[in-house]
């Protein structure tokens, strides 16, 4: 189960810059790190996070080890029309995790 | 979450304070032994003038117009929260395009590299990062007209990130 | 992120093993005094601005994370009885507003008192025919942190009848015997010496009313129990077992000396 809290205005007037807030429960393994027994834990983070808005990619960000547990990213965006926003974070390995949030625009 | 309490097998839970020789110390003293047998990470970490050079292209760097908002002492290293501000008017003819954050002395010197554009309406990304010790954090801004602007800033950290194993 | 930090970490700890000589040395240990009501505050007061800044904005409180997970529980089938929470209880915004707020309580099918946790696993064993979860599982954690939330804001209410009023009287027993190789009892550091630094970190009265908590330093949500924990390997002291009857009795002792603040739940901690 993946657990993601976003954060976006329900409403918004065209032409508004509009925050957004995006956060998803990861623990985001360094890599630098070892485990009870001695070995190395291997690395696992998000490495990869986009937002798109009515399909367009308005955002992204790759992290690295250094960004801290449980992934958070405030940025902003223009409201230009009544549409769905798409989050995806991007794990090592390739598993995709998404949510959505609608904003209404006049 | 795969993170059992590490803290209950440190030799010293933070915030619980020791009185001093004792378990502590000692531990201390093998914990460096472990470090000179693993060397790995602190040997293998390229500089943060090399990172900032993969990022830029090698194309120099201005002072000015970032703003790197970070608290000047934190309390625990894991979550730092971290803002940047770019003065930009963020149109489609003059606008950021990327946004980087650097550290000095964490393992690796990347944190996190910020796409944005016009659309962005303003240039303002925030997030929360880990830091290894006190040591200095930089902003690196792209523009859309291929010059690079940073701004730097020190922090405190009195409990590291990441600091024990899970042995 | 290991190798350099070892050595700052120890000038931390000598750091704080110096005041603390200090600190203890000095009132040549005249018994600690119960903190008064008028004088409870919780730990977040003592906290960085950063850390106060984000347990109170439930868009950026990586608690929340927990407490949708255990939104999610609350309406998830479970057991054989494939019974959910919301089953019986129907919307927790109503049937749990409150809970939280006094507990530990009495449970009289066992005769004995349960915390939060234990209540929660309580259902699961009699109503939902599903196995106990063990403590600091993520999705105990993540149910009691639900639960929890629904009594934001409500002040600690412990209960008042004779049963717990005896758990209570042995926490405090146990809450003011000095333990572990320090030989600290918790009132040595909780009702003495709250307003004081131990280097840099401040301590805190020991309030319980955010738990569980995200911890910084854990880099996810912990219970209460496993702060107590923390404090006890602190002093070299054995820490009693998980959902020993003796954390219980401290668990209520402890939301006795902190009647009247409000539950934070879920509450950040660095
Ligand atoms: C040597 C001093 C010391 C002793 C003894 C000690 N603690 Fe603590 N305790 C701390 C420190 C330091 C912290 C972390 C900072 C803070 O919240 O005070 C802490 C934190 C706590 C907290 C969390 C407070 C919050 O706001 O999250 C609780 C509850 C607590 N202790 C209970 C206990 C109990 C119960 C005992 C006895 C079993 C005990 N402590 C013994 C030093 C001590
Ligand atoms: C089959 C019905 C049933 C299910 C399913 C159930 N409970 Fe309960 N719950 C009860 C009853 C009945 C009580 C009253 C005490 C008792 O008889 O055990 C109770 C009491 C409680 C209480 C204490 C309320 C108070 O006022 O003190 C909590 C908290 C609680 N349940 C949480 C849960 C959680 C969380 C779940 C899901 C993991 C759950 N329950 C599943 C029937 C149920």
């Amino acid at each position: 189960m993946t657990r993601t809290l976003v954060n976006v205005p329900k409403t918004a007037r065209r032409g508004d810059v509009v925050e957004i807030r995006a956060m998803i429960a990861h623990p985001m393994e360094t890599g630098y790190r070892n485990g009870p027994d001695g070995a190395a834990i291997p690395r696992r983070i998000i490495h990869r996070f986009t937002c798109t808005y009515g399909g367009e990619e308005v955002f992204a960000a790759d992290f690295h080890p250094a960004v801290g547990a449980n992934p958070y990213v405030a940025f902003s965006t223009v409201a230009i029309e009544s549409s769905t926003l798409t989050f995806t974070w991007i794990e090592d390995g390739g598993a995709v995790h998404a949510a959505t949030a609608e904003i209404a625009v006049d | 979450m795969p993170h059992r309490p590490i803290s209950e097998r440190r030799p010293m839970p933070s915030g619980v304070p020791s009185s001093l020789p004792r378990r502590g110390v000692l531990a201390l003293g093998a914990a460096s032994l472990l470090v000179l047998s693993r060397p790995r990470a602190a040997l293998a970490r390229p500089s943060l003038e090399a990172a900032l050079a993969a990022f830029t292209g090698g194309a120099p760097v201005h002072d000015g117009r970032v703003r790197l908002d970070i608290p000047p002492l934190v309390e625990n290293g894991n979550a730092v929260g971290v803002t940047v501000s770019v003065d930009s008017p963020m149109a489609a003819s003059d606008h950021v395009t990327r946004i980087a954050l650097f550290n000095e002395k964490n393992p690796q010197a990347e944190v996190a590299v910020f796409h944005l554009g016009p659309r962005a309406g303003q240039a303002r990304v925030a997030t929360r990062i880990r830091l290894a010790t006190s040591q200095t954090v930089l902003a690196v801004a792209q523009m859309s007209d291929g010059t690079f602007w940073a701004s730097r800033a020190s922090v405190i950290v009195t409990l590291a990130a990441c600091i024990e194993d899970l042995t | 992120m290991r190798p350099r930090p070892r050595l700052r970490w120890t000038e931390v700890v000598r750091a704080r093993a110096v005041v603390l000589a200090l600190a203890l040395a000095a009132p040549a240990a005249a018994e600690p005094v119960p903190i008064t009501p008028a004088e409870r505050r919780s730990g977040i007061t003592f906290a960085g601005p950063q850390t106060q800044g984000l347990q109170a904005d439930d868009t950026a409180n990586p608690g929340m994370l927990f407490v949708l997970d255990g939104a999610q529980l609350w309406q998830a089938p479970a057991g054989s009885a494939q019974r959910a929470c919301a089953d019986c209880h129907g919307a927790a915004e109503h049937s749990m507003r409150g809970v939280a707020a006094r507990y530990p309580a009495f449970d009289a099918a066992s005769g004995a008192a349960l915390d939060l946790s234990g209540r929660i696993n309580a259902c699961r064993t009699r109503h939902q025919d599903a196995p106990q979860l063990a403590s600091e599982e993520p999705g105990l954690l993540a149910l009691a942190a639900f639960v929890g939330f629904q009594s934001r804001g409500l002040p600690l209410a412990p209960p008042q009848d004779p049963p717990m009023a005896a758990v209570r009287k042995e926490g405090r027993r146990l809450y003011e015997t000095r333990m572990g190789q320090l030989r600290l009892s918790c009132a040595e550091c909780h009702d003495a010496l709250w307003a004081n630094r131990l280097g840099s970190s401040p301590i805190t009265q020991g309030q319980a009313g955010a738990y569980p908590i995200y911890r910084l330093e854990w880099q996810g949500l912990g219970s209460l129990q496993r702060r107590m924990r923390a404090c006890m390997s602190g002093v070299r002291a054995e820490p009693f077992a998980p959902g020993a009857p003796e954390f219980i009795a401290l668990e209520a002792y402890l939301a006795e000396r902190g009647a009247g603040l409000p539950v934070e739940t879920p509450g950040v901690r660095p």
